[in-house]
């Protein structure tokens, strides 16, 4: 049977926050969109996003986009690109003031504002007092933002292909992508899409990790397809665990809760982060309250009979401000840890959160191919949000930082797509051979007979990277664990699926998910086995500083041969000064 | 503990039916993560699920006879043997997955979205607290259609009633001070089925797994059109 094939101005991959962003910008311009979504697009993980957005709206206290910049650069450890960050901060504000427009339901001040709080990292007047950035629908600010996406590209009439599933993008010899290889999944009929743009939006890579807050479906699927299609992928060693995990179990409680007033206390009932960061405490950055959690628990002051966690205190606040600012975290930790957060303490744990790495693009969106700083990009291919590494968030994110980046670089290279396909208004010849390949992917599947299960090695897997690559990281630890996931890719070849129908066929996409998130693994834990250094989320015992001299450059890995590059961070921002880097302390 | 699980494969089986398992309970455990042990026990077995914490919606499923959200509700809830089917009244693809496509419809018929028709200020649009407390129960919707679903009215004539999903969104946007098209979504609603084929059974009500409360949703707007009337 010949293979269906349907053509667009642009394809989406992606309908979280930034492909859905993307899109909307594009038909609204009357571009032809197609966006591809492996669930319906209100199931992305966007919708999971809890404590909000920044943006120097000041609507609470003195705020301006400058000290954003200055939070974000040294919140990144000096690894973010401070062209690309301050152009982020300064868009931040008319992107929250668009989300608004369109219906966002934000939670509002007494004056009819949109409500502002707290949170981790942010400070006035370029290291002073808090600041008060984050914008929020209470406790379900993601929620909030995605289903009004999702409306607001209803009413533009996007074409959507929801539960399709993205098998690899498809280029010529010239290394244009030319569209993907998309499976759907109800009927498990391939299809081609043939677009004159492609943007990679499909979001992060939470779930090569056994405890993470990540969904089901964030298994860094474009991460991978820019992989074999011979891109690398940028800074992959820097993973955020965040610090607040409802223990044992990984769901997320927002950093909201540290920003409402809540604060972490260890077996002895004791406010530990006064210790680690005496200024900012509780509010400091992921990566040090992570790393101070565990700490904790490593030197014996940990809570519950196995002294494996720590208690988020809460009930010091009143129901009222929880009942108003954290209705889903008290109802997340009533049913998942049995506790209400206005009588007891929570407790938690850090968990696997999001990947600051990705595709490397530059501040437009577009994906640059090489270590190269001459801004080299393939024409045509753009990515953003999670899995994409533009780069501000460097090495470590701070809270609200993530709903504000796949916003603002998704809405930006919907714009800068529509300037490209103005120029380029032809699609290219289809490349059979490409085409070809990316069928191959699936066929390898059909192959019957007994072998591994699906499931099998993807508990092995996500075991490995937990036990190797998690928030300490020492040399032998990492080398093994390089050494067990490479041995993991050999075992792919000896998986068998069981099922082998056609209909809504959830075992074969898990097996595809699993070759896409062992790629990305292997990335992680190559990348982080050959930085020799601390710095934000990558904490070495055995290099337990900051290497400026030798390590301030972002880590580039290709899967052909395991190899890495490196290139220098973009340190001259746009209008102002740059800041450069200084001992980090909160 | 012991389950019984709809089964159906329209490429292998004529008919559906209903196949044991039993697994080995933790504490803690939710329906999700013993529909994630029967599938390790058979990787056939299909049905759909992603957050695994109650805020995407994908997971809505019936069991013991009411709809639920597997990923939040504890099996210590649930009587043994646990029957779990797919939602009642939608066409089964497949085990516990069914087509919502004519949920998702009726969802765009409200015209679910923001409509403004003044020039857009510079800054945000002013909203006073207690203006946006209106929005509270409605906004929180996740589109799971345990209601829907639940409901008799939309089992008898789904091509002319809306749903209770569809009709808690188009009262969230009447809610909304912003919301400058009230006229126009009212007159949509006009006419014996799409509103008015609710009866208040509140099935809707039950099934909700984010307390959310359509039935008064829906009385909310048939008061406003009532009013305008006089």
């Amino acid at each position: 049977m010949a293979l269906e094939k349907q053509r667009f101005d642009t394809l989406i991959l992606g309908a979280g926050g930034a492909g859905l962003n993307a899109a909307l910008q594009l038909a609204n311009a009357d571009l032809k969109v197609a966006v591809v979504s492996k669930v319906f697009p209100t199931r992305s993980h966007t919708v999971a996003a809890q404590g909000g957005v920044n943006a120097a709206l000041a609507n609470v206290l003195p705020d301006n986009w400058h000290w954003h910049m200055f939070d974000t650069v040294k919140g990144s450890d000096y690894l973010g690109d401070q062209d690309a960050i301050e152009y982020m901060c300064r868009e931040a504000i008319p992107t929250v003031y668009e989300l608004e427009h369109n219906g966002v339901p934000f939670s509002r001040l007494s004056n009819g504002k949109i409500y502002q709080r707290a949170f981790g990292g942010q400070s006035q007047n370029f290291g002073g007092e808090q600041a008060v950035r984050t914008c929020a629908a209470a406790d379900r600010t993601g929620h909030a933002i995605l289903h009004t996406l999702y409306q607001q590209n209803i009413r533009a009439k996007t074409h959507f292909y929801d539960e399709y599933f993205a098998v690899d993008l498809i280029k010529d010899d010239e290394g244009v992508v030319l569209g993907a290889l998309v499976l759907n999944i109800a009927t498990g009929e391939p299809l081609l899409i043939e677009s004159k743009t492609t943007l990679l939006a499909t979001g992060g890579c939470g779930q090569v990790f056994r405890t993470t807050s990540n969904a089901h479906i964030n298994t860094g699927d474009g991460m991978a397809m820019a992989l074999r299609a011979g891109l690398p992928l940028m800074d992959m060693e820097f993973f955020q665990f965040h610090p607040t995990g409802i223990a044992g179990k990984g769901m997320l409680i927002t950093e909201g809760v540290r920003g409402e007033g809540g604060y972490l206390i260890n077996q002895d009932g004791d406010r530990f982060m006064e210790k680690y960061a005496p200024n900012a405490k509780d509010l400091a950055s992921r990566d040090v309250v992570s790393r101070s959690i565990v700490t904790e628990v490593r030197d014996g002051h940990g809570c519950g009979p196995e002294a494996d966690h720590v208690m988020l205190k809460v009930n010091h606040l009143s129901e009222d401000v929880i009942a108003k600012r954290l209705p889903g975290i008290r109802e997340s930790a009533r049913i998942f840890a049995g506790v209400d957060p206005v009588k007891e303490p929570i407790p938690v744990f850090p968990t696997a959160h999001y990947v600051m790495g990705g595709i490397p693009t530059d501040r437009f969106g577009r994906v640059m191919p090489t270590s190269e700083d001459n801004g080299a990009h393939l024409p045509g291919l753009y990515a953003a949000g999670e899995c994409a590494c533009a780069s501000v968030h460097g090495a470590n994110r701070l809270g609200g930082n993530s709903l504000l980046d796949i916003l603002v670089f998704g809405r930006l290279a919907g714009h800068n797509i529509i300037d490209y396909v103005k120029d380029n208004g032809a699609h290219r010849p289809l490349n059979e051979a490409a085409v070809e390949q990316a069928m191959g992917r699936l066929q390898r599947w059909r192959t019957k007979g007994e072998g591994l299960t699906v499931s099998q090695l993807r508990n092995e897997f996500r075991k490995t990277m937990e036990d190797h690559a998690g928030v300490f990281r020492v040399e032998e630890m990492m080398a093994e664990g390089v050494e067990k996931v490479r041995q993991i890719r050999e075992k792919l070849g000896d998986v068998r699926l069981t099922d082998h129908s056609s209909t809504f066929n959830t075992n074969r996409t898990e097996a595809l998910e699993l070759e896409n998130m062992i790629d990305v693994g292997l990335s992680i834990a190559v990348s982080a086995l050959h930085r020799k250094e601390s710095r934000g989320a990558h904490s070495r015992p055995d290099y337990p500083k900051r290497n400026d001299a030798e390590w301030m450059k972002h880590t580039l890995y290709w899967n052909e041969g395991d190899k890495l590059d490196y290139k220098g961070v973009r340190v001259q921002p746009l209008t102002v000064e740059r800041f450069p880097p200084q001992e980090r302390v909160y | 503990m012991k389950f019984s699980v709809y089964r159906y494969n329209p490429e292998l089986d004529n008919d559906p039916y209903m196949q044991d398992f039993e697994i080995e309970p933790r504490q803690g455990m939710m329906l999700r993560d013993a529909l994630l042990v029967i599938r390790e026990q058979d990787e056939s077995f299909t049905f759909r699920h992603s957050c695994g914490e109650g805020v995407c919606g994908s997971d809505g499923v019936n069991v013991n006879g009411s709809n639920k959200l597997a990923c939040i509700t504890p099996l210590t809830e649930l009587k043994e043997p646990i029957v779990v089917r797919p939602f009642p009244g939608r066409p089964v693809i497949r085990d516990l997955v069914v087509d919502m496509s004519r949920f998702y419809a009726q969802y765009k018929q409200v015209d679910p979205w923001l409509i403004r028709k003044e020039p857009m200020p510079e800054r945000e649009i002013l909203q006073l607290p207690e203006e946006r407390d209106r929005l509270d129960g409605l906004y929180e919707c996740i589109m799971c259609g345990c209601c829907s679903t639940s409901c008799p009215s939309f089992w008898w004539n789904p091509d002319k009633f809306l749903g209770p999903q569809a009709l808690l969104s188009a009262c969230r946007f009447l809610a909304d001070s912003r919301d400058q098209a009230a006229e126009e979504r009212l007159d949509k609603l006009e006419g014996p089925y799409k509103l008015f084929r609710c009866h208040t059974i509140m099935n809707c009500v039950e099934a909700c797994p984010k307390e959310l409360n359509p039935t008064k949703a829906i009385g909310h707007i048939k008061a406003i059109m009532l009013k305008d009337a006089i």
